[in-house]
């Protein structure tokens, strides 16, 4: 591993052809972070942590892929293993909304929620299209993967990708990941695995993700959005207040609709008083 | 290309339950009632100024149980301050965030508190609660037009703290929320009608200000056509994302049904009576205390539920 430089953007290349669902990343990863972990889950299924929290920052999603029917040789499908992870988004949902300015863009161009700013809000949750973010009850603050910033700062990996026994997690400078993942996929490719796709490795999605994936099948699949659908909170804020605002007005005019019409002309002269007056 | 919809909803939920419930419901009345007291100092008649004493009387209690229940609600309730002052190191100052509609709502909080504070500490001395030469002095700078400048920035503050909650659910990736651009303009029609109807019930037990009553009635029937107008509109618009199920679906039916029946009496005067006075003569002075109590607090009460019932059935459907 070359030297951890910062000012350079480092992140991850999540090769899924190549998981084997070990979990060894997501044991590392608690081991490393301190995370006590929830009380595991045991389903119908191999996943027994569910989902990413703020005491999982890396979670093996297993996914049946296979068909209940018989295939012939060498059309079956496996099952789908995807060690996932933080995307450390370019244009990241969750900055957009902070409103304490707790989720920061760290020296190595990841997305790092500082514990001491963050007053446990829970918006970002809200916003992050993956599900990654969680609320952490020991700690009461919004947390998930750092992409091991006190590690990189000591100028050692991250521990999944440490950790990860059959390279599927490799971690480095963000153009040289780029490389080899454009190069595994051509080799995929060549090898007729036409379903392999790359997610988030160019600016489609979110302006780029840093920690980039090679997927088996469509993004959905994993629970991803594809790129259409990867969209920013802040889409929503113009038409948001311009409603908001139309119906001020018309809120308003209502008041003072009212304010005319409450009492027919004949009240607004009462004839007790004329008769007085004369 | 698959359309925006298929909902590709991945998002989490934030788990925010009874404590954003309420400050979303009182935060609609507190800035209803502000708006609707400068709409009647200011534009309406001289008997509409005791209730218009009574909307700055009220809104400035509501607005103060807000920002504690805010912080009940965060992880850690003590830097609450966060919000307003950003401590990273390197990066300390003012944290104020045009695309965070809670940042943004934040400050709007922080000064709407302070115009309603001062409304209602002139409303005590006008009143003479309060009597002290300097207050006398003090309160004599708001007659005019400083005043009525105070009152409608007041209200314009008022009117962002009744609807900017719903922008701030629509400016996330959740499902419901995010699918539709109509929660801000719903709870703020909302929060008017509510507002009304508060005013409505208040004015029952403050007798100089019951000339105002017919007004209050009024208004909230057209709050309550504009209510429904945005609810049609907010399930429209989930139709394409697919989660109209999500919204309307049992259970959140029922509240919906709450909804409705706290539109019932706004709608129903609206068809039967229209804008006319009506024949009780609710809208003339001095008949309220001779409605029956049904009138007069359960027909209020039951449009202060369904305001409520729409803020609960929003917040709880998308988690």
């Amino acid at each position: 591993m070359a030297e951890i430089t910062p000012g350079k953007a480092y992140g991850f290349f999540t090769d899924t052809s190549v998981c084997i669902g070990c979990k060894a990343c997501e044991v590392a990863c608690k081991e490393w972070n301190q995370l006590p972990g929830n009380q595991p889950v045991f389903g119908d299924g191999y996943d027994n942590t569910g989902s990413l929290d703020s005491q999982n920052w890396r979670h093996v999603q297993l996914i049946d892929n296979v068909p209940d029917e018989t295939l012939g040789a060498g059309q079956g499908k496996a099952w789908l293993m995807m060690s996932d992870v933080c995307k450390h988004c370019k244009q990241a949902s969750c900055m957009e909304v902070c409103p304490t300015g707790a989720i920061i863009r760290t020296e190595f161009d990841t997305v790092f929620i500082q514990p001491s700013v963050c007053n446990g809000c829970r918006d970002c949750i809200s916003a992050c299209p993956y599900n990654v973010i969680g609320f952490d009850e020991h700690t009461n603050v919004a947390q998930k993967c750092t992409l091991c910033y006190d590690r990189l700062q000591g100028g050692m990996e991250p521990a999944c990708a440490k950790a990860c026994p059959t390279d599927s997690i490799q971690f480095g400078p963000l153009d040289e990941l780029r490389q080899q993942a454009d190069k595994r996929l051509a080799a995929l490719h060549s090898q007729g695995v036409a379903q392999a796709q790359l997610y988030g490795h160019d600016d489609s999605v979110y302006g780029g993700l840093n920690a980039f994936f090679l997927l088996m099948d469509k993004p959905e699949a994993y629970k991803l959005p594809n790129a259409e659908n990867a969209v920013l909170p802040s889409r929503n804020n113009p038409g948001g207040y311009l409603t908001g605002v139309v119906t001020a007005v018309l809120g308003v005019l209502g008041g003072l609709i009212a304010l005319r019409r409450r009492r027919p002309p004949a009240e607004a002269t009462p004839p007790e008083s004329e008769g007085g007056e004369g | 290309m698959m359309p925006l919809a298929a909902a590709e909803h991945f998002a989490g939920p934030p788990d925010w339950t009874w404590y954003i419930l309420f400050y979303f419901f009182l935060a609609g009345l507190a800035g209803g009632s502000y708006v609707i007291a400068t709409l009647l100092r200011h534009w309406g008649d001289r008997a509409d100024e005791p209730a218009a004493r009574l909307g700055y009387l009220v809104a400035f209690p509501l607005i103060l149980v807000c920002p504690i229940l805010l912080a009940l609600d965060l992880g850690k309730p003590v830097p609450f301050w966060h919000m307003l002052v950003n401590t990273t190191t390197g990066a300390e100052g003012v944290n104020f965030k045009v695309r965070s509609p809670m940042s943004v709502g934040s400050w709007a909080l922080l000064v709407f508190t302070l115009f309603a504070a001062v409304s209602f500490f002139e409303v005590l001395v006008r009143d003479r609660v309060i009597s002290l030469p300097f207050a006398d002095r003090a309160v004599r700078l708001l007659d005019g037009t400083v005043g009525m400048l105070w009152n409608v920035v007041g209200a314009a503050l008022g009117l962002f703290i009744a609807g900017y909650t719903g922008v701030l659910l629509a400016v996330s990736n959740q499902p419901v929320w995010s699918d539709t651009w109509t929660l801000g303009g719903l709870f703020l029609a909302s929060g008017l009608s509510g507002s009304a109807a508060f005013l409505g019930l208040l004015v029952r037990y403050r007798s100089d200000a019951q000339a105002s009553a017919g007004v209050l009635t009024l208004s909230e029937r057209l709050f309550a056509l504009l209510e429904l107008a945005l609810i049609v509109v907010f399930a429209v618009t989930l139709v394409p994302a697919r989660t109209f199920d999500d919204a309307f679906g049992f259970p959140w039916i029922l509240l919906w049904l709450v909804v409705l029946a706290g539109l019932v009496p706004g709608l129903g005067g609206l068809v039967t009576r229209r804008l006319a006075v009506t024949p009780e003569g609710v809208t003339s002075q001095g008949t309220v205390a001779a409605q029956s109590a049904l009138a007069s607090v359960a027909v209020p009460t039951l449009i202060l539920i369904g305001v409520l019932a729409l803020r609960a059935a929003v917040i709880f459907s998308a988690q």
